[in-house]
């Protein structure tokens, strides 16, 4: 490693508390929701997606969402977001259709700023997870990519045009908000363990694959260090882009050269769609933006992120190595582990019942994954040690190690469990204020609404002026909003809505609303 | 979204939402390390390769069939970056390499040349994976930054670019334009000096006698040339070059001062006539002293 001058990491003034995960279920947002829970000055995980979690988590809270996003907002705001991470760009064509796709990463994109943007908002940050494929893989394209450079040539695969349109509005939510931190991070192809993409599944083939002629570079990021990225641009201040891979750029072959296997060369240079086709059809799947890739390669200028004190924990050529490893143990233990499936009810009853206890004593049992995985590794130093000559006291100090390791793990057990305890009695103080405004709020409408009608009275020809607005901001409200408010208001109140309506957006779906409200009396 | 041009020139065009922290020369501390165990280095360059052509195929054209002489070599800083700027010619240009083997040979400190190619090479099968290999670059405006300012390389360019290399025999010796000066951009901003350099023999060794427009576009090449031994011997007989005597000379670095701006395209302009004359100048000079095309 040359040298790198350490810079230290800013630390966010305005740190982020109350953070919101959208693609909880994808495996990005479920492993950062696990990593922020485990931090005490985050209040609140939220992790919203239209499927269920993926992965375990503790205190990261669910909320099941459509594919657009819609109501997004209402959840930022009853939750006091403040900041926003949004991993569920899908970088793969492989892994759903391009409409699906498209639906997801242009319009969910959209809806999702949409619910971050606005001068009353409470979001202060907004963390973005695109991809490298921004800048295609073009034949007049530079060596190494950085993130001034706008791609040579308009895009030509929907994932990219999908890309280069949701960072599009990206910018554009940022000139808007020039008071939110926007961070957009740039993805290098990933590898890693748990992960899978297309490129995984190509390089798990017996041969890999090439384009006769072609030796593209590559460029890769290990999984650890995505989501380590991301966590960064959420507890540091980053704005801006930056791109995010490892260290190295490396040839294809030399890619085949560090997983063992032989390279294939079985793509010809002309015609290479028909034999990408004809390869689809024995179950090579090789999407249409990798195809490029395997052509002309990318590289990126990875520089920037680490001078705002991002640190790698892999180079390009370490992730290819560990995924080697991985695929040659992933048969022996394949199925050893059990996959971890959601359930609603079990998740709820852990998170709000009142009878779960979380007693030190019971949480001191249970270690976090993080614990044990400390735990395991002292042991296993103190094992290896043993093996030059088997010293009592090693071992001893190991056990006492350990021990000291649980001590304290009971301690932050318990700790959280009393800030759990605090929280509860804060939701609970919460909940009376709002109670009481809400009472305030009616009170003041009851008051307004004598008034109005005086008015009305007194002065016959102001009839002719156009009814008030019966709710706030009513105009910027949609139509499924108004209809969720409906239930919480008065008689009186309802009627006048009608009148609003009718007179100024008239849609017949939340005319009908009211009046089957009002006819249920 | 509207579509940006990118120009030849110009290395950066401003995205909407790119907010810098910190300046781009914080950015040389950040670069990758080396990785020892590695082969390969990041721009594709490989040392098994090029080492296997620098031992055979390189050597021998250079010691024995052109007879190479070099003149100048201590012009060549052996340290920090420099753009090389040098005559062009030839079907399958030989001066490159032997520039570059002069370098290898005779300098005090040897150091790699990264020689700039068309972008067509990297679209074209079999060039495209070879060509990084033995130490080519894309001749992208970034790519020479990168390399003369971050990384403090040899670069070596030529600004005449393919119109040199397609010039026929009658036209030996005479440099066609020299681009838009991007060259001299590219230098200044990376504060390295230029260093002209001139190549006599080049052109006797590889006479393209006719350019037949047909057959380029048939095979989708630069271009398609008529040499003594090429296209009837095929592909190899690019290779069939005569054994011309080869004269390298290097001249004095241009120097680039602090005040000195890239963006001030007259003075680029200047410049880049100033280096394209005295190439042009030392070349006479240097027919005028050769006695034989083949004994020098």
């Amino acid at each position: 490693m040359t040298a790198v001058r350490k810079q230290p990491a800013r630390p966010d003034a305005r740190d982020s508390r109350r953070i919101l995960v959208t693609g909880l279920s994808t495996y990005w947002g479920g492993r950062l929701a696990q990593a922020l829970e485990a931090f005490p000055e985050v209040e609140a995980v939220i992790g919203v997606d239209n499927e269920e979690p993926s992965v375990e988590l503790e205190r990261a809270e669910y909320v099941k969402v459509g594919a657009q996003h819609a109501l997004l907002r209402r959840v930022v705001e009853a939750a006091e977001i403040d900041t926003v991470v949004d991993t569920r760009l899908v970088v793969d064509s492989n892994t759903t259709s391009s409409s699906k796709a498209h639906e997801n990463n242009v319009i969910g994109t959209m809806n999702i700023l949409a619910a971050c943007g606005g001068p009353d908002s409470p979001v202060r940050k907004v963390v973005f997870k695109s991809s490298t494929h921004y800048y295609g893989c073009e034949q007049d394209d530079p060596a190494f990519f950085d993130e001034t450079m706008r791609r040579p040539h308009p895009p030509r695969t929907p994932i990219e045009r999908d890309i280069v349109e949701a960072e599009a509005s990206l910018g554009e939510f940022a000139e808007r908000n020039p008071e939110a931190t926007v961070t957009v991070l740039r993805f290098a192809n990933v590898l890693g363990r748990d992960v899978r993409t297309s490129h995984i599944d190509l390089f798990s083939l017996p041969a890999v694959p090439m384009i006769l002629g072609f030796d593209p570079r590559y460029q890769f990021v290990h999984e650890d260090d995505v989501f380590h990225a991301l966590e960064h641009a959420v507890r540091n201040r980053t704005p801006g882009v930056f791109n995010v891979a490892g260290d190295g750029v490396l040839a294809l072959s030399e890619v085949a050269g560090l997983l063992g296997k032989p390279y294939a060369p079985v793509l010809p240079p002309w015609g290479t769609g028909i034999a990408a086709a004809a390869l689809r059809r024995v179950g090579v799947r090789i999407p249409p933006e990798a195809m490029n890739q395997l052509r002309y390669g990318r590289g990126v200028d990875n520089r920037r992120y680490k001078a705002a004190g991002f640190h790698y924990t892999h180079t390009s050529r370490e992730a290819v190595l560990k995924l080697g490893e991985h695929m040659r143990l992933h048969p022996v233990v394949r199925g050893a582990k059990e996959r971890y499936t959601y359930e609603r009810e079990v998740e709820e009853f852990l998170r709000w019942s009142p009878h779960v206890r979380r007693s030190g004593s019971s949480q001191a049992a249970a270690l976090s994954r993080d614990q044990i995985a400390d735990l395991q590794r002292l042991l296993a130093a103190a094992g290896n040690e043993d093996d030059g000559g088997p010293s009592e006291e090693d071992r001893l100090a190991a056990a006492e190690e350990s021990a000291r390791q649980a001590e304290q793990a009971a301690a932050k057990a318990t700790e959280r469990a009393k800030k759990a305890e605090r929280r509860a009695a804060e939701a609970a103080l919460k909940a009376t204020e709002r109670a009481k405004k809400a009472e305030r709020r009616a009170r003041q409408a009851a008051e307004d609404a004598v008034e109005r009608a005086s008015r009305a009275a007194q002065v016959p020809a102001q009839q002719e002026s156009p009814p008030r607005q019966p709710v706030d901001h009513y105009d910027e409200l949609a139509a499924e909003e108004v209809i969720a408010l409906l239930a919480s208001l008065e008689r009186n109140d309802l009627g006048a809505l009608r009148d609003y309506e009718r007179e100024h957006a008239n849609r017949a779906r939340v005319i009908s609303a009211i009046d089957s409200v009002l006819a249920r009396g | 979204m509207a579509e940006p041009v990118r120009t030849t020139l110009s290395v950066r065009e401003r995205g909407p939402t790119v907010g810098s922290l910190v300046p781009s020369d914080a950015l040389k501390d950040h670069l990758p390390g080396v990785e020892p165990e590695r082969r390969l280095n990041d721009w594709g360059r490989s040392e098994r390769v090029e080492g296997f052509f620098d031992q055979t195929l390189v050597e021998f054209f250079y010691r024995y069939w052109f007879r190479a002489e070099v003149e100048g070599i201590e012009n060549v800083p052996s340290s920090g970056g420099a753009l090389l700027v040098s005559n062009h010619s030839g079907a399958l240009p030989p001066d490159a390499t032997m520039l570059a083997k002069a370098i290898r040979e005779e300098h005090p400190h040897p150091r790699p040349l990264n020689i700039t190619v068309e972008h067509f090479f990297k679209g074209y099968p079999g060039f495209s994976a070879l060509l990084p290999k033995i130490g080519c670059v894309a001749a992208h405006p970034a790519n020479v930054h990168r390399l003369l300012h971050d990384e403090e390389q040899l670069v070596l360019v030529f600004p005449e670019g393919r119109k040199g290399t397609e010039k026929l025999y009658k036209d030996r010796y005479r440099l066609r334009r020299f681009g838009r000066g991007g060259f001299v951009e590219a230098a200044m901003r990376a504060q390295a000096p230029i260093v002209p350099a001139c190549v006599v023999g080049a052109e006797e060794s590889a006479p393209v006698f006719a350019q037949v427009g047909l057959l380029k576009r048939v095979t989708g090449l630069l271009y398609f040339p008529i040499t003594p031994t090429f296209p009837h011997f095929g592909f190899l007989g690019m290779l069939g070059y005569l054994p011309a005597k080869f004269k390298l000379r290097f001249l004095e670095p241009i120097e680039f001062g602090e005040g000195d701006s890239y963006e001030d395209k007259a003075l680029v302009q200047t410049i880049a006539h100033e280096v394209r004359a005295r190439i042009q100048e030392n070349l006479w000079d240097m027919l005028a002293k050769r006695r034989s095309v083949w004994f020098g």
